[in-house]
């Protein structure tokens, strides 16, 4: 296809200099840049505006995308607020909390919406605790965002090799990812994680998910198993358009919602594995501000919140912020049905009436 | 026939492919749990000769830090298929013991919690599926997203707070009433389900809601096939068609979730018992970590490991029934 794309670009381009042998060189420089330009345009209005419009039309994708959006201004926030660089130096919209940040003992414990200066009270050491939670966001999305990538990207290279190649190949790559799929996930990311210690949230976000890309490959295989049939691939085939280039332009845009909404579903186990750990302490070189399940850890142990219940909010907030967040993923993920099914689609136009859902159904496990 | 052996042969694969993991981590990781061993024991000892100290923590954890890597892997791996797994740096007894006491508890939640999810997951993702768009099916998609995104410690502390202690209906903790002998009566029988109350719930509260979805979705798509209106039209009993037509074609699909759950579930045994105190294998687990004792630490991931594959084989065996295609030897796609 390059080289045919090539090939179209050079026709276009040369023929007015052979047609009118003027040898304008700003006019062939004109036409190559509408062509590319246009193309991108194109490639836009079909690849994103109309799925992006398709999908807005779901109560669940706005609140979905509103929510993830609210925890993206909060990283930002903490970004800004911790950041030396450049005119961000001296820019500091929330502190992050340091113990007795707001002077003495009388500041520790304090209960929620009493005072601007903490909206969400103090912890047993006086942090404030809306700094912890704002202050946590940057890492908590990091190690979200790397777990998500790793497993989409390992979990589509093996589920679209296999089941495009077939044979040898398959049946290897199947049985590398039935192995891992029954090997327990949690209990060797704990193994695997008090082995190395890792610190880095670019580090700690896969890894929280190393063995998850499992189930999605073999989803993934079935769905290229099918796909592959199609004639327009068959065609391609014929063709004799190379098996790489084949697997990218016939087969993963096909694929690319599933793989979106994976995407949104392993971010949600990494929190969850991920605040778990921290919680528990397996994880346990964070400070305050380091993860959100640091700073439920600090409240069920230092400041027993579960057994007095005055301090019930400093496990609360923290939890509700994590449930929130994985609240938004799901609702995004459960919203992007109608990009799946052309049926769903179709009868939210109101073009065509026709019983039947969601062909392509993700399970939350 | 040839179909379980291959699964048979994959889970012993995957055994063997864990335990060699477990080897690799305890021998060659830099600062690995052998070499700390050793110190330890110099530290306590310090007139131990090197040869005794590598013969006690050979003894301890099965890795011989003095012997070259093949030996030394081969010995492990003879010891393990012996059932024999260390002995506890904490405990000063046998893993295998330990573990052998433990598991069953862990078992017995599991499997309450796992029946609970399976069953309320794909009978209320059925009715909502019959009654689309209406209130009902509304109403329990929101409140099955919404749980589904409550991790289950969440849920564990949620009820710990509201019926452990504020309520004090349910134990805090422990894994049956401390005044009952253990045995075959109604008392204990009773106590160890009361006691498994709380831990199974906070994982059948957060779980439900995903298989819920799912089934809602697969079985609103087999609804519209053709084969259910000639069903009808054939004049087939509701029950009949309700069971054998739509639910077993939109349970087919959601195999591998299933079968992903039974190794989530086993995994997430870890946090739930350390939260509950229920000793179980994953509180023996976590107990290791805290305390470094890597024989107790690589003997319960195993196990665990061994556990879930077996649970997984034997989900697979029942697939068969569901699936009669399976069986007469087609293919076994289970998407």
């Amino acid at each position: 296809m390059k080289r045919t794309d090539d090939d179209r670009a050079t026709d276009g381009g040369t023929k007015p200099a052979a047609d009118g042998g003027t040898g304008d060189v700003f006019a062939f420089e004109a036409t190559e840049d509408v062509t590319t330009v246009q193309r991108y345009r194109e490639f836009l209005h079909e690849a994103v505006y109309l799925p992006a419009r398709e999908a807005w039309r779901d109560w669940r994708m706005k609140v979905g995308l509103f929510l993830i959006a609210g925890y993206l201004a909060m990283g930002l926030i903490a970004w800004i607020s911790g950041s030396s660089f450049g005119i961000w130096e001296g820019v500091t919209i929330i502190e992050q909390p340091t113990s007795n940040q707001f002077g003495g003992f009388e500041y520790n414990n304090q209960p929620p919406f009493q005072s601007m200066e903490y909206p969400l009270g103090t912890d047993s050491t006086g942090r404030d605790i809306l700094g912890g939670i704002v202050h946590a966001t940057p890492d908590m999305l990091k190690m979200t965002f790397a777990g998500g990538v790793y497993v989409v990207v390992v979990a589509t290279v093996v589920g679209t090799v296999a089941g495009y190649k077939g044979g040898r190949v398959d049946s290897v790559l199947t049985t590398i990812s039935d192995v891992v799929m029954t090997i327990p996930g949690l209990p060797l990311v704990i193994v695997v994680a008090t082995m190395i210690d890792p610190r880095n949230p670019w580090i700690i976000g896969p890894l929280l998910v190393v063995g998850w890309w499992a189930g999605l490959a073999r989803t993934i295989r079935a769905q290229v198993l099918s796909i592959r049939e199609h004639s327009y691939v068959e065609a391609s085939r014929t063709m004799g358009i190379t098996t790489p280039r084949i697997i990218q332009k016939d087969i993963l845009p096909n694929l690319m919602p599933y793989i979106m909404v994976n995407f949104v579903m392993s971010a949600r186990q990494v929190i969850f594995n991920g605040v778990g750990l921290y919680f528990l302490g397996i994880l346990a070189h964070g400070s305050y501000s380091d993860n959100w399940g640091v700073m439920m850890q600090f409240a069920y142990t230092h400041a027993s919140a579960l057994l007095v219940p005055e301090r019930a909010y400093q496990l609360l907030i923290p939890m509700a912020v994590i449930v929130g967040l994985s609240f938004g993923l799901i609702l995004f993920s459960q919203g992007t049905d109608r990009l799946f099914n052309p049926r769903v689609r179709h009868r939210g136009s109101g073009e065509t009436e026709e019983e039947g859902d969601d062909q392509v159904t993700t399970t939350i496990t | 026939m040839n179909w379980f052996i291959k699964r048979i042969g994959q889970g012993l694969f995957t055994v063997f492919a864990v335990a060699t993991l477990t080897f690799v981590l305890v021998r060659t990781m830099p600062g690995s749990p052998s070499q700390r061993l050793a110190s330890q024991i110099r530290e306590q000892q310090p007139n131990m000769s090197t040869q005794e100290i590598n013969a006690m923590v050979a003894q301890r954890i099965g890795v011989d830090p003095d012997r070259p890597l093949h030996e030394a892997y081969i010995e492990y791996m003879v010891n393990l298929a012996q059932g024999n797994l260390g002995e506890s740096i904490n405990y000063q007894e046998p893993v295998f013991d330990i573990i052998a006491r433990a598991l069953p508890w862990t078992a017995f939640v599991m499997t309450i919690s796992l029946l609970f999810v399976f069953v309320m997951g794909l009978g209320l993702g059925a009715v909502m599926a019959y009654r689309e768009g209406s209130r009902f099916d509304v109403g329990s998609s929101l409140i099955a997203i919404f749980l589904s995104s409550v991790p289950y410690y969440v849920a564990a502390v949620i009820l710990i707070y509201v019926l452990a202690i504020e309520l004090s209906a349910f134990p805090l903790s422990g894994r049956y009433p401390s005044d009952v002998e253990p045995g075959f009566t109604l008392a204990f029988v009773g106590g160890a389900l009361y006691h498994a109350v709380l831990p199974a719930a906070s994982f059948v509260i957060t779980s439900w809601g995903g298989f819920a979805l799912g089934m809602r979705g697969n079985s609103i798509q087999v609804l519209g096939q053709d084969y259910i209106r000639v069903a009808k039209l054939r004049g087939l009993t509701d029950r009949r068609i309700a069971l054998r037509y739509v639910g077993r074609n939109a349970v087919l699909p959601m195999w591998t979730s299933f079968l992903i759950t039974i190794g989530f579930m086993f995994g997430s045994s870890i946090i739930l018992e350390e939260i509950f105190s229920y000793r179980g294998i994953g509180y023996y687990m976590f107990d290791s970590i805290d305390n470094r004792d890597y024989p107790v630490m690589m003997g319960t991931f195993l196990v665990i490991t061994i556990c879930v594959i077996v649970a997984v084989l034997i989900a697979d065996m029942t697939y068969g029934k569901i699936d009669p295609r399976v069986e007469a030897g087609g293919d076994n796609e289970a998407y």
